[in-house]
């Protein structure tokens, strides 16, 4: 995409306006009409109504009715068009540096190998580095994180929009848009200091009794603190208030009479959900789980503090329960400032990630814009 | 008879052929057990001393009305007059608002319905009810849509095919709809929406339907659809209709109940009797001005 693309295509460009003016003088002073007037340009000769025959069907021109806008008009679309353009601007600008910064270390390692290959050892030379295992990471923590979100959003927002009384309601809407103004710092030194140690009795549990299913897995001597599992942990509570009013808010919008004709027909609150609100609100509830998934991917300060930050074989890392693992925006945390060649890997491993973010949240408001209950709902 | 009713009353005749009725009396013959459902046959239903808040402010006052068992009851009486709060009183809607209270008791074959112990949903189970926009559930099938109670209520169905067949018919929509009854209930029609919903309340085979302007929304031909579903209900379901349209009160109605609110005052029912009565020869000067359409 090239700077000129966006540029040419603003309204501010010159050309444009002494056109629309030009626009707006003929509409409002119609030239009188001439004989050429009468003749519409474009009409095939078959189609007029042939001389002589006196009842012919009148003949049709198509108008289209576009509106002139007003000044005000026109200063507003101007000013709303350039706060979106920028926006575009800027997100283009950010993947362009990411792109360019990460060059370097691209055009070494070779493209492939970089995303295929799962270690990062910058002490040797050539320096073997690789964005898998960070990605795998990443990924899992995510995974774990709305893995335990989602049912804990849904039931808060059930909670909030069905079961509660109005002053409850707000109350609860308070509670949780603070649980989205904590700092992710203070829930990462929160989730180190506090929450690991008493995660541990439930690692332990789950590894001694589903330790058949590989995720649960762990080696015999292996720790069971700074885990993915406990990462994830973390990280679920902090895209739990994104995910709740994203689903809130849909929910919200359930109509009162489907839900209104379900409790007519003897069924109780829950059977209202079940048969009503869920129906309406799966567009929202899996368009803001992609939300929050788009935000637990790039969640660094807790899991830079949690996880050990080294990368691992996929083969390690999907044992979430034991100690290990590393996540991209963890990784770069960690190793920021080093020298020029790692930097520019660190910004490779970004563009990953950004690249994945994006495409996270591009498809979450698809899928909430294309739902009947998230067709006016903006994410 | 208007140019409309005529039209309609050979599109009717058209679409109902010998055989269709020979099939549908086939239909009715089998049995269709529900277990769990309601006490076969209509029931009557009386509210004694009936009144309904909203928050601080008293909306009906008094009320003493019985609805015979079978009998189509119309209510009627100008908006904000308090007619649909004393229907939504009558299966329980009305606790549904936030800050809304009542007072008197309504007896569904005796029993009092807000009885300690009785249960919201048991109550809504034998008391059906339409509301005055279809309100059909989009995301499900027509059949799905029609045997929504029974997934509702957990209730457990003999022979679903025929109960899904049996509702539609008695809810005029079956020759509709038999075709196409895996497809979503929200594609229909405005009036074939509200039949829809007639069969959805009909299939758990209430002793009371209730019915809020059931025709407000559709055009002559469904109403007069809906009319005549009314009338075949007679007898089988006591339907309690809330009504602002005179002639079909009218037509339609054994019983009808004047409701009529003063100005910052509550509703209150001004006379009630025989329909024939009610639209001849009533008591109260503002009744006859009301079903002569003098005002309202």
């Amino acid at each position: 995409m090239s700077w000129c693309g966006v540029g040419c295509a603003s309204p501010v460009s010159p050309v444009h306006y002494e056109h629309l003016w030009k626009l707006a003088f003929l509409r409002r002073f119609p030239p009188p009409p001439t004989e050429l007037m009468t003749d519409v340009p474009g009409t095939l000769v078959e189609d007029r109504p042939v001389a002589g025959d006196p009842v012919g069907p009148r003949e049709r021109t198509r108008r289209v009715i576009t509106e002139v806008p007003s000044r005000a008009d026109r200063r507003f679309n101007q000013v709303t068009m350039g706060a979106g353009i920028s926006v575009l601007v800027l997100l283009t600008l950010v993947g362009t540096f990411l792109l360019i910064q990460s060059s370097d270390a691209l055009g070494e390692t070779g493209v492939w190998t970089f995303l295929t290959r799962t270690e990062w050892r910058t002490d040797v030379s050539p320096a073997r580095i690789g964005v898998l295992g960070l990605l795998a990471g990443t990924i899992l923590v995510a995974l774990v994180a709305i893995a335990i979100a989602i049912p804990l959003s849904v039931f808060s927002a059930l909670a909030i929009t069905e079961y509660s009384t109005a002053k409850r309601r707000k109350w609860l809407i308070g509670v949780v848009d603070l649980l989205a103004a904590v700092p992710s710092l203070l829930f990462g030194l929160w989730g180190f200091l506090y929450l690991s140690g008493k995660i541990v009795p439930i690692s332990l549990w789950l590894t001694q009794n589903l330790g058949w299913i590989p995720l649960f897995k762990t080696s015999e001597d292996a720790s069971l603190t700074g885990s993915i599992f406990i990462a994830g942990i973390v990280v679920a509570l902090m895209v739990l208030p994104i995910i709740t009013s994203v689903v809130r808010e849909v929910f919200s919008q359930t109509p009162p009479g489907e839900k209104e004709a379900a409790l007519a027909l003897g069924g109780t609150r829950w059977g209202m959900i079940k048969t009503v609100v869920l129906p309406f609100g799966k567009g929202g509830i899996i368009g803001g789980s992609m939300l929050g998934l788009g935000r637990a991917l790039g969640e660094t300060i807790a899991v830079a503090l949690l996880l050990p930050q080294v990368p691992q074989k996929i083969g390690d890392s999907i044992h979430i329960l034991q100690n290990g693992g590393a996540t991209v925006s963890g990784f770069i945390a960690n190793r920021a400032g080093a020298d020029a060649f790692t930097t520019s890997g660190l910004l490779a491993a970004g563009l990953v990630l950004f690249i994945i973010t994006l495409g996270t949240n591009m498809i979450a408001s698809v899928v909430v814009s294309k739902s009947r209950s998230g067709a006016g709902v903006d994410i | 008879m208007t140019d409309v009713d005529v039209a309609v009353e050979s599109d009717l005749e058209e679409n109902l052929t010998e055989a269709d009725l020979e099939k549908a009396e086939k239909v009715f013959a089998k049995k269709v057990e529900i277990i769990g459902g309601p006490p076969p046959g209509p029931a009557t239903l009386e509210a004694k001393d009936a009144c309904a808040w909203f928050g601080d402010r008293l909306v009906l006052e008094g009320v003493d009305l019985v609805m015979p068992k079978g009998q189509v009851t119309a209510l009627i009486g100008p908006s904000g007059c308090g007619k649909s709060t004393f229907l939504r009183l009558l299966n329980r809607m009305h606790e549904l608002i936030p800050g809304a209270a009542l007072d008197g008791e309504i007896l569904l074959d005796g029993d009092d319905i807000y009885a300690t112990g009785t249960r919201a949903q048991q109550v809504r189970m034998r008391i059906g009810m339409v509301f005055q926009k279809p309100n059909p559930f989009p995301a499900m099938t027509i059949r799905e849509n029609v045997l929504a109670a029974l997934k509702l209520a957990r209730l457990k169905c003999s022979d679903k095919d025929t109960l899904v067949e049996q509702s539609l018919i008695r809810a005029g929509l079956w020759k509709e709809v038999r075709d196409r009854l895996d497809s979503p209930g929200g594609a229909l029609s405005g009036g074939q929406q509200q039949r829809l919903c007639i069969a959805r309340s009909l299939a758990v085979h209430p002793n009371v339907l209730l019915m809020d302007e059931p025709c407000s929304a559709l055009d002559p031909t469904s109403t007069r659809r809906v009319e005549e579903t009314i009338d075949e209900l007679r007898g089988e379901v006591t339907v309690v209709i809330v009504t602002h349209n005179m002639q079909q009160a009218q037509r339609v109605s054994d019983l009808c109940a004047f409701f009529l609110a003063a100005e910052n005052q509550p509703g209150v029912v001004v006379e009630q009797g025989p329909t024939d009565v009610m639209f001849s020869t009533p008591t109260d000067s503002r009744t006859l001005d009301y079903v002569q359409g003098r005002f309202g």
